[in-house]
């Protein structure tokens, strides 16, 4: 029932794990079954040098976690944040029509590390210059 | 490395000496039963040799309270709805339990559409059903019961024979779908006490497309498929001949080896339970410890998903299930383990691998090595894992 590229992902996950100093963490659940992602990103100049994930779910969770870390790994928050589920869907050659729902799991949690990632940036700029 | 076949609530291979009996069947001895030149005669002796058979291993007191049907599924069909349209004169209350196949689940929520009404009783953490909740359930309206012999995910074997002498006195008919529990135990309706039962030959090295179900005599049933006068007019269409002629050497070769197979599988069952506890930890054994089919093996891995075991066993060669919701084309995990009170991540994690006459204690050994290396694996990556000792964060 998946294509090749599904079980390739699945069986050989790209850039599974954690990152420690992360600057943006996202988590998204899947109301549907139940299954949970988490992203890491690492960000320097607008652009993401490193991403990690860790997933709970089906085949298809796991597949689509891994696809989007290399989808959008490399590329500027710009470029990266145009990232869709059905783009990710597309990547991994399509999904089941019962798994569609996992591929939004993966964008969603994205997409909430980004968010994330820029509401550290902006507390952690000092409200006043430090050396007045 | 050849496969190694773990599913068998599934489905099971055909015996090849049950090959061996229906072939005639299929070849040679063509006949319609219903025929009265030589060739159908011929197939009439098979069938009814047959029915013969199923009703004397069965402990059936007259061969005519078999009737064969195409399934399990039509068995529960027939027994079920077939006996409510017959009694709905006398009442319309039916009572059943939550953990039922959807072959029974789906026939009374049909019936519900028509006047009727069920009852669904719980179970308790094991999938057991409380014989005294059957009985406080029981209203003047009701006309029939109908709980499982043994259940399909989990293997809990429900005290039939308590229920059944629970309803003695009551003007209530007892059924019970003993489709996985046929083959796998020994069962004989005289001890019993139940007015209807099904069986599937699939399910013990029978072929597909086989089933059976016993009447007691002198219980109405309406017909199921109309035409002509097949199976006591209850179900109507040429006998499936070589299918029928399976089955009934399946039934015998099946209960001749209970005597070997229960106990071999029961060892087998326990020494995999208790290595896999020992070996990984988080895991749950799903059901009762000892009231259980002999092959029955179910099992929920927390911090990992059903389906991406199932994946990982699959490739190294075994075959095997789950009862979680990303493994059903519904995407609701298993009503069973639901019943059971586990919660949904549980039944996420869940599988279920259920052992036949042909697998060893080397293919098992070998399948707990494959899981502890896909648990791991898997749990590596889970955001809800955080090592052996951890508790779960969300
Ligand atoms: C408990 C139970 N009842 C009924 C059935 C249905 O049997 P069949 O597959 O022959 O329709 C099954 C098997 O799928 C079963 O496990
Ligand atoms: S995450 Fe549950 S079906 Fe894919």
């Amino acid at each position: 029932m998946y294509t090749e590229a599904v079980m390739d992902h699945f069986f050989n996950p790209r850039n599974a794990g954690e990152l420690v100093n992360a600057d943006g963490v996202g988590e998204a659940g899947n109301p549907v079954c139940g299954d949970i992602m988490r992203i890491y990103l690492k960000i320097e100049d607008d652009k993401i040098v490193d991403i990690k994930f860790k997933t709970f779910g089906c085949g298809a969770a796991i597949a689509t976690s891994s696809i989007l870390t290399e989808l959008v790994k490399g590329k500027s928050i710009a470029e990266a944040e145009k990232i869709t589920n059905k783009a990710v869907a597309e990547a991994l050659g399509g999904l089941p029509p019962q798994k569609m729902h996992c591929s939004n799991l993966a964008a969603d949690a994205f997409h909430k590390a980004l968010a994330a990632y820029r509401k550290n940036r902006h507390k952690s700029a000092p409200a006043v210059p430090a050396f007045g | 490395m050849a496969r190694i076949y773990l599913d068998h609530a599934a489905t099971t291979p055909v015996d090849p000496r049950v090959v061996k009996a229906m072939i005639p069947y299929l070849t040679g001895n063509f006949g319609n039963p219903s025929s009265i030149y030589q060739e159908g005669r011929a197939a009439k002796k098979a069938v009814e040799e047959s029915r013969e058979k199923v009703a004397e291993i069965l402990g059936a007191a007259d061969a005519r309270e078999i009737i064969f049907t195409g399934s399990g599924s039509e068995a529960n069909n027939l027994a079920i709805a077939e006996v409510a349209w017959a009694y709905r004169k006398r009442g319309n209350h039916i009572i059943t339990s939550a953990i039922e196949h959807h072959a029974v689940l789906e026939t009374c929520k049909a019936l519900e559409k028509h006047g009727f009404t069920v009852t669904y009783l719980p179970v308790d953490e094991y999938g057991l059903v409380a014989p005294e909740a059957v009985r406080e359930a029981i209203t003047d309206r009701t006309i029939l019961v109908s709980l499982m012999y043994a259940n399909n995910e989990v293997g809990t074997i429900q005290p039939i024979v308590e229920i059944s002498k629970t309803l003695q006195e009551k003007r209530v008919l007892f059924h019970t779908d003993a489709v996985q529990t046929v083959g796998s135990i020994p069962l004989h309706l005289k001890e019993l006490g139940v007015d209807l039962l099904s069986l599937s030959a699939h399910k013990f090295y029978g072929p597909k497309g086989t089933g059976a179900l016993y009447v007691k005599k002198g219980t109405r049933l309406h017909r199921l498929i109309h035409g002509g006068a097949q199976e006591r007019r209850l179900r109507a269409g040429t006998e499936n001949v070589a299918g029928i002629v399976g089955m009934a050497k399946a039934l015998e070769l099946a209960v001749a080896g209970l005597e070997e197979t229960v106990p071999r599988l029961v060892e087998l069952r326990d020494y995999f339970i208790s290595q896999l506890v020992s070996r990984i930890d988080h895991v749950k054994l799903n059901g009762h410890p000892t009231r259980r089919l002999p092959g029955n093996i179910n099992v929920s891995f927390e911090f990992v998903e059903g389906e991406s075991i199932l994946l990982n066993l699959d490739r190294k060669g075994v075959a095997a299930s789950s009862g979680s919701a990303c493994t059903s084309g519904s995407l609701d995990p298993s009503h069973v383990l639901l019943a059971m009170g586990l919660s949904h991540e549980t039944a996420h994690g869940s599988l279920r691998l259920t052992l036949g006459k042909e697998n060893t204690k080397e293919q098992l050994d070998y399948v707990l090595g494959i899981l502890e290396e896909t648990i791991t694996r898997l749990r590596e990556i889970s955001p809800l894992y955080l090592g052996q000792t951890a508790e779960r964060r969300i």
